[in-house]
C-alpha cells in the first residue's frame, strides 16, 4: 500500500518521538516500505549540531539507529532553511514531494487554543499534503 | 528509546575548522514550556531581565511623563559632554582595526572553515542589511544632514564666553560657498562612511567567526569565549547579551521615532494630515501591525521580500532625482565630496581638543552611539551573509561597498538640495525642519506629488523592515542563540519595539529617544572594544 514513508523528526528532541517513530517503523515493516527520516535545520549552530554537514550526519546516524532497533529499510534527508520557526511546514511539504513519499507519519501535540493562530506542523501537513498523513499524539 | 542524537552537548570537532570545545549545550539555560496556551523557548536570565526592564521602563515613562521628560532632557547632553572623546576614540580604533585585519595575514582566514564555500550572493542580504540598518536614517538625513552642515558651515563660527555656540563642523567656512559645500559633504560622509560600517563589521566578523568557525551559539556572548572562557555562559555572558538587547531595542525605537515624525511631516505636506503625537502614535501602531505580519511570515516570506521591494523603490527614487535634478553637478559633486572626505577625515575623527563642541557632541558622538546601538542587529545580518568568505574579502566588501552607496545617496539627495540653494536661490529645504527637508527638495522637482508619496511609502516600509528584522535579532539573542524559537516570542518583541517608540515619543519626543540610544550605546562601546581583542585571539588559532 505504501512504498516510502516520510518521518519528520526534531533532532534536538528525538527522544520525544518514540510513539511516532515506532508506528512508522512498524508500518514500514508491514508494507515493506522504506522509511525516510527528515529534519530541518538553520545554517547556524543549533542544539543538535554545529553546522548543516554535522546535522546531516547525525540524522543519518539516527536513521541507522532506528534500522538497528526495528530492522526496516531507512534513509535520511536533511533540509537547510533560513528561518525554520516559520518555514518549517513549507520545507516539509516540499521535501515530501522531492523524496516522493506516499505516507507521512509525524508526531504532534494535543491541540490547544493557540492552534487557531499558529497551527501545528502536523495539522498544516495534513491540510496541505497530497498524500496520507498520520498524526501520532505524543501525550 | 534513547539515542546519541538526543545528547545536545557540543560534540567532538569535525571537519577542518577549529571548533571550541565546551560543555555548554545550546539551549541548556532555556525555559521551554507554555504560558497558558502560548508556547515559548527563552533564555532564562537574558529574556526575563531585558523583558522585565523594558516593560518597567515603558510603564515608568507612561506613569510619570513629566519626571521622565526632565530626566531624558538632562541625560543626553550629560553623556555626550562627558564621554564624547570615548566614542571618538573607540570608533577610530574600529576603523584602524578593520584596516589592519585587511592587510594582515589574518585576512586569509576563511569564515566557516578552510573548505567552506559562500552560501549566499550578496544582493539579497545587502538589501536586507541596508533596509534594516540604515533605511530610515537615509530617508531622514539624506537631504537634511548635508543641508544642515552646509548651512552652518556657511554661517561661520560664533564664540560666546570662549565656547562655540554654532553647529558648524570644524572651523566652519564663513561666507565661502564652495568650501561650505565641501565641508558639509565631508562631514556627512564621515558619519555614514567607513566609521559606521567598521562598527558593524566588528560585530559581524566576531559573530561569524565564533558561530561558523568555533561552533558557538549565534549570540553576542559567544565572541567573548576567548576572554572569559566558560564564564561566558554565566552572568558575564548574561550581562553582555542583555546589553545587546537594550542597545538594539532603543536604537530601533529611535529610528522608528524618526520614521514616524518624518512620515507625519510628509503626510502633512501632501494631504494636510495634522502634525502631532496623535498622528505619530497612529502611524507607529499601524506600521507595527504591518511589521507583525512580516515577522510572522518569517525571514524569506516577509522580511526579505519587503527589503527587496524597498531597495528597488529607493533605487528608482535615487535614479529619478539623479536624472531630473542637476545631474552634472551631482556627479562632479560625488567625486569632489569623496576627495573632501579624505581631506577632512583626520580632523573630523580627532577625539581631543575639539572646538566645534556642538557638532562633535551633538552630531558625531550621537551618530557613533546610534551606530553602536544598531551594531548587534546589523552585525547579525552581515554575519549570516559572510559564511564562506575570507576575512579580507568580507571586510573589504562590508567597509567599502555600503560606504560608497551611502556617499552616492547623500551626494544625490543632499547635493540636489544644496544646488537648489546655490544655483536657484530656493531656500525652502534649507529653512524647513529636519523631517521636512526631503519633501521640500522633492517639491522643486517634476512630479513632486508622486515622488513625495513614494518618499512617504519608503519611510513607512523602511520602518517596517527595521522593526521586523530587529524583532528577529532580539528574539535570537533572548533565545540563547536559537533561531527556531516559537513565533509568539517575535510577536512580543515586535509589539514592544513599537510600544517603546510610542512612550519615548510621548515622554520627551526625539530627545528622549536619542538620550536612550546614547546611554545604551555607551556600555556597549566597551563590549565592542573587547570584541576586537577577542577577534584577534579567535583568528590566531585558525588555519591561515
Amino acid at each position: 500500500m505504501f512504498t516510502k514513508i516520510m518521518v519528520p523528526v526534531d533532532l534536538a528532541h528525538a527522544a520525544r518521538l518514540t510513539r511516532a517513530t515506532q508506528v512508522a517503523a512498524e508500518l514500514a515493516r508491514l508494507y515493506q516500505a522504506e522509511t525516510c527520516y527528515v529534519a530541518v535545520t538553520a545554517p547556524t549552530p543549533g542544539p543538535a549540531a554545529h553546522n548543516p554537514q554535522e546535522f546531516a550526519a547525525k540524522l543519518e546516524a539516527f536513521a541507522q539507529g532506528e534500522a538497528a532497533s526495528h530492522g526496516h529499510k531507512v534513509s535520511s534527508h536533511s533540509v537547510v532553511c533560513h528561518d525554520p520557526a516559520v518555514d518549517l511546514d513549507h520545507a516539509l511539504l516540499e521535501t515530501r514531494k522531492e523524496i516522493g513519499a506516499d505516507l507521512v507519519v509525524m508526531a504532534s501535540h494535543v491541540p490547544g487554543v493557540t492552534d487557531y493562530l499558529f497551527p501545528s506542523h502536523g495539522g498544516r501537513m495534513a491540510k496541505h499534503s497530497k498524500v496520507s498523513v498520520m498524526i501520532v499524539r505524543e501525550d | 528509546m534513547t539515542d546519541e542524537t538526543t545528547n545536545q552537548g557540543i560534540p567532538e570537532p569535525e571537519g577542518e575548522s577549529d571548533i571550541i570545545q565546551t560543555d555548554y549545550e545550546i539551549g541548556q539555560d532555556n525555559f521551554e514550556g507554555s504560558l497558558g496556551p502560548i508556547g515559548f523557548d527563552i533564555h532564562n536570565p537574558v529574556f526575563v531581565v531585558s523583558g522585565a526592564t523594558i516593560v518597567a521602563f515603558v510603564f515608568y515613562a507612561l506613569a510619570l511623563p513629566e519626571q521622565s521628560t526632565t530626566f531624558f532632557g538632562w541625560l543626553r547632553p550629560a553623556v555626550t559632554a562627558q564621554f564624547d572623546w570615548f566614542f571618538f576614540v573607540a570608533a577610530d580604533i574600529f576603523v584602524l582595526f578593520c584596516l589592519f585585519l585587511i592587510v594582515s595575514p589574518y585576512g586569509r582566514v576563511r569564515l566557516g572553515g578552510v573548505d567552506a564555500t559562500p552560501d549566499y550572493s550578496y544582493i539579497g542580504w545587502f538589501a536586507m542589511l541596508f533596509a534594516a540598518g540604515m533605511g530610515i536614517g537615509l530617508m531622514f538625513y539624506g537631504v537634511s544632514e548635508p543641508m544642515s552642515h552646509f548651512s552652518t558651515a556657511f554661517g561661520g563660527s560664533n564664540v560666546e564666553n570662549g565656547v562655540r555656540t554654532d553647529w558648524a563642523p570644524l572651523g566652519a567656512a564663513a561666507g565661502d560657498e564652495a568650501a561650505a559645500v565641501r565641508l558639509g559633504m565631508a562631514a556627512t560622509i564621515f558619519h555614514w562612511g567607513l566609521h559606521p560600517w567598521a562598527i558593524y563589521a566588528i560585530v559581524a566578523l566576531s559573530l561569524a567567526l565564533f558561530t561558523y568557525n568555533k561552533g558557538l551559539p549565534l549570540t553576542i556572548r559567544s565572541a567573548f569565549y576567548p576572554i572569559f572562557g566558560e564564564r561566558v555562559w554565566g552572568w558575564t555572558g548574561h550581562i553582555i547579551d542583555t546589553l545587546a538587547v537594550f542597545a538594539t531595542l532603543f536604537g530601533l525605537a529611535t529610528s522608528l521615532g524618526f520614521g514616524a515624525t518624518q512620515a507625519n511631516a510628509g503626510l502633512n505636506e501632501l494631504f494636510g494630515v495634522p502634525v502631532g503625537p496623535t498622528t505619530e502614535v497612529v502611524l507607529i501602531t499601524v506600521i507595527t501591525a504591518v511589521a507583525l505580519v512580516s515577522v510572522v511570515r518569517g525571514l524569506d516570506g516577509g522580511v526579505k521580500i519587503l527589503s527587496e521591494i524597498n531597495m528597488g523603490l529607493a533605487f528608482v527614487l535615487l535614479i529619478f532625482v539623479l536624472l531630473v535634478g542637476p545631474t552634472l553637478a551631482i556627479l562632479t559633486g560625488f567625486a569632489d565630496s569623496l576627495l573632501a572626505y579624505v581631506e577632512y577625515l583626520p580632523a573630523l575623527s580627532n577625539p581631543f581638543g575639539r572646538e566645534d563642541v556642538n557638532f562633535s557632541q551633538g552630531w558625531t558622538a550621537f551618530y557613533w552611539a546610534w551606530w553602536i546601538s544598531w551594531s548587534p542587529f546589523v552585525g547579525m545580518f552581515i554575519a549570516r551573509v559572510s559564511r564562506g568568505r575570507t576575512v579580507r574579502e568580507f571586510l573589504i566588501c562590508v567597509l567599502l561597498i555600503p560606504s560608497l552607496v551611502c556617499v552616492l545617496w547623500m551626494s544625490v539627495f543632499g547635493g540636489t538640495a544644496i544646488h537648489q540653494v546655490i544655483a536657484d536661490g530656493f531656500t525652502g529645504a534649507q529653512d524647513a525642519t529636519l523631517e521636512l527637508k526631503l519633501f521640500k527638495m522633492l517639491g522643486e522637482l517634476p512630479l513632486a506629488s508622486i515622488t513625495s508619496f513614494v518618499g512617504i511609502i519608503l519611510v513607512v516600509v523602511f520602518f517596517v523592515t527595521s522593526s521586523d528584522s530587529g524583532s528577529l535579532v532580539i528574539d535570537t539573542i533572548t533565545a540563547g542563540g536559537k533561531v527556531d524559537a516559537p513565533v509568539p516570542q517575535r510577536v512580543f518583541w515586535c509589539i514592544f519595539e513599537g510600544a517603546v517608540a510610542i512612550v519615548l515619543l510621548l515622554g520627551g519626543g526625539l530627545a528622549a529617544l536619542q538620550a536612550m540610544v546614547i546611554s545604551t550605546g555607551l556600555p556597549f562601546t566597551v563590549v565592542l572594544l573587547m570584541m576586537c581583542w577577542a577577534i584577534l585571539k579567535g583568528l590566531h588559532t585558525e588555519t591561515r
